[in-house]
């Protein structure tokens, strides 16, 4: 089997910040990551690998710094890697975005399934994989928690939804976005670890891909951010001590005064 | 402390760290609790080729030898030095096997260890053979191409989890320690039977079990070296192995420091925070102080033995003892600085002061060690 998954670097959350100027995050000193339920996604195309034979190529779209997530795939246990980096890609929104990793998808050829996580947790769109399936012609099953079964034609895979939980099948190739509660990621070994230390990642470029400026990058993103902004900051609450009767009427009384009325 | 790690051991120091606080953290009381074997995290360190680490590539290890298996032993044992010493007594069961082993003996057993497929324990101490080992009673028979094994091992770590064992029995009493030969035993041999599971003090993630040989026969080939070298496999084992437990003390004692600093960064009596308190700051200053001298000794310690020196004994056995003293001083401190709350359940230096005892007691009593560094030192101080 061939699968790909796609990860995406993004900031740690726990530090990142708003530039309330700009409405774009800073990241300057801010750690950077693997997306945290891209994890899931490689744990899972790397779990039926092992079940059922083949490779896991970890993708990426991003400046070089990027690198370091596929290295981290690699010493998790994937087999390869491929770095999708040019200056042209920069700025992509959902649709541009899509657009070249499913060139990449491609390009690589006879791939059976695309693994991405449920979302990024920077941008938290959830777009992305959907996208990639639409621009392929795919099948897409998102919200996966669970994978029930996958052979070489098929698979059935449980999504995860609000109103409870559907079981779908479709035909491969299938792209798929998946859920934490599909599995428990693996810890690095020591051998991937070596290994990915040595390993050398391509590149492919804009000509790599056979796509033109205009449909890359900013370019070919019809999505224009207008604004970011961080909500006001909420003040603490109050906290009244007393009997119930004084709080009930104390209550009454702030709420009467600043409500207006009752 | 930078103790410059290559990238191999800072590797291992990372996937130890990760299996620490993301599978070992969230359930050490409760193995601590239900004296419970941590299975499931023995499975997670052989996907991490932890358990390749002392086994030369040949064989299917990644041959890293003692240091690496220092450093993942002291970083487990931050987190529970009964995880640990159930990961190390895997090395401590091979090591037999690895040192004086037969090329057919290396070739079948070593690669189903690293793979982490199997798992390991030594098996020396009886009830009457503990700092003796000369009065182990158990008797290997030869009988054809079989031997025979009669008697019964006492402690025995990882037994009963462990599907590979080294046994330590005699094959001529008359001779006494030099009668001693070293087997190898796999689980599921006729006449192989396991006994009474300890209800230890401490390091109870651990399981510690009786082995009971009943007309166990073991196959001829299965006779580690030669007949009568089994006190001298067992003392060579037990001398490479030591530093895996001064490691393992440093790890619980760090674990400890850690716990302290951070409590006494949160606590406040007096309306400040009890780290502004100069008779805690000095009790502070003494645990990381003697914490790092015992981490440096244990891996100067593993580092000779890497080096392929031969007379390693003596800084083995003052690594063993130093760091275990320094972990049940430290663990006690860490309980000290934690008051009330640190003799309670529901903070985790309680455990850590019941963990470090063992450390001073087994692979050789501290007080044994000392008879073995004096023996060094006046040997050495005579020669010349």
């Amino acid at each position: 089997m061939k699968f790909v998954v796609a990860v995406k670097q993004v900031p740690d959350t726990a530090e990142v910040r708003i530039d309330p100027e700009r409405g774009t995050l800073i990241r300057d000193g801010v750690p950077s990551i693997m997306n945290p339920f891209d994890t899931y996604a490689l744990e899972e195309a790397m779990k039926w690998r092992d079940e059922l034979g083949g490779v896991v190529t970890v993708i990426t779209m991003g400046p070089p710094q990027a690198e370091s997530v596929l290295k981290e795939a690699i010493s998790m246990g994937a087999d390869d890697a491929i770095l999708i980096s040019d200056r042209a890609f920069a700025g992509a929104d959902t649709w541009a975005t899509s657009h070249t990793l499913a060139a990449a998808v491609a390009e690589l050829g006879d791939v059976d399934a695309v693994f991405f996580g449920k979302q990024a947790i920077d941008g938290d769109t959830a777009q992305t994989g959907p996208s990639v399936a639409a621009s392929l012609d795919w099948p897409q099953i998102t919200f996966v928690g669970k994978v029930r079964e996958l052979n070489k034609d098929s698979i059935i895979a449980e999504r995860y939804v609000e109103t409870g939980m559907q079981v779908v099948q479709t035909e491969l190739p299938v792209v798929l976005t998946i859920l934490k509660d599909a599995n428990v990621p693996r810890v690095p070994s020591l051998r991937g670890k070596m290994k990915s230390r040595k390993v050398q990642i391509p590149v492919w470029k804009l000509s790599d891909l056979g796509l033109t400026e205009a449909e890359t990058g900013l370019n070919g993103s019809p999505t224009k951010v207008v604004v970011t902004a961080t909500p006001e900051a909420r003040t603490g609450g109050q906290i009244h001590e007393g009997s119930t009767e004084e709080l009930v009427s104390r209550l009454a009384d702030l709420l009467l005064g600043e409500g207006g009325e009752a | 402390m930078n103790y410059m790690l290559n990238e191999d051991l800072q590797a291992i120091k990372e996937i130890c760290i990760e299996i620490g606080e993301k599978h070992i953290l969230p359930i050490r009381a409760e193995l601590d609790e239900e004296n419970k074997f941590p299975r499931e995290i023995m499975n997670i360190m052989a996907q991490s080729d932890l358990f390749t680490i002392y086994i030369p590539e040949e064989y299917g290890g990644t041959g890293m030898g003692s240091m690496a298996l220092a450093v993942a032993t002291e970083e487990l044992s931050r987190y529970c030095g009964g995880v640990a010493v159930s990961y190390a007594a895997n090395a401590l069961g091979a090591m037999p096997i690895l040192l004086m082993g037969s090329e057919e003996q290396k070739k079948k057993y070593l690669p189903q260890l690293a793979s982490g497929e199997k798992l390991c324990a030594f098996a020396l101490t009886e009830p009457e053979a503990g700092s003796d080992a000369g009065g182990v009673k158990t008797r290997a028979i030869k009988d054809g191409d079989h031997y025979i094994l009669n008697g019964t091992k006492q402690w025995i770590t990882n037994g009963g989890e462990a599907q590979i064992y080294t046994v330590i029995a005699l094959t001529d009493p008359e001779r006494g320690a030099r009668g001693a030969s070293a087997f190898i035993v796999e689980e599921g041999t006729p006449g192989f039977n396991y006994g009474k599971k300890e209800n230890k003090m401490g390091i109870r993630a651990s399981a510690t079990r009786e082995l009971i040989f009943e007309d166990c026969r073991i196959p001829a080939e299965n006779l580690i070296s030669r007949e009568g070298f089994g006190f001298m496999v067992a003392m060579k084992t037990l001398d490479n192995s030591r530093p895996g437990v001064a490691a393992q003390a440093v790890g619980i004692a760090q674990g400890a420091l850690d716990e302290a600093l951070k409590y006494s960064n949160e606590r406040k009596q007096f309306g400040v925070k009890i780290n502004s308190f100069q008779g805690l700051q000095f009790m502070l200053a003494d645990m990381g102080t003697q914490i790092e001298a015992a981490r440096a000794l244990t891996y100067t310690a593993a580092g000779l033995i890497d080096s392929g020196a031969k007379n390693f004994n003596k800084v083995s056995a003052m690594a063993k003892v130093f760091a275990s003293d320094v972990a049940m001083k430290v663990t006690t401190d860490a309980v000290q600085i934690l008051g009330g709350y640190g003799y309670m359940k529901e903070y985790p230096v309680e455990k850590m002061m019941r963990d470090a005892k063992i450390t001073q007691i087994y692979e050789g009593t501290n007080q044994i060690q000392r008879s073995v560094i004096a023996k060094a030192m006046i040997k050495e101080a005579h020669r010349k």
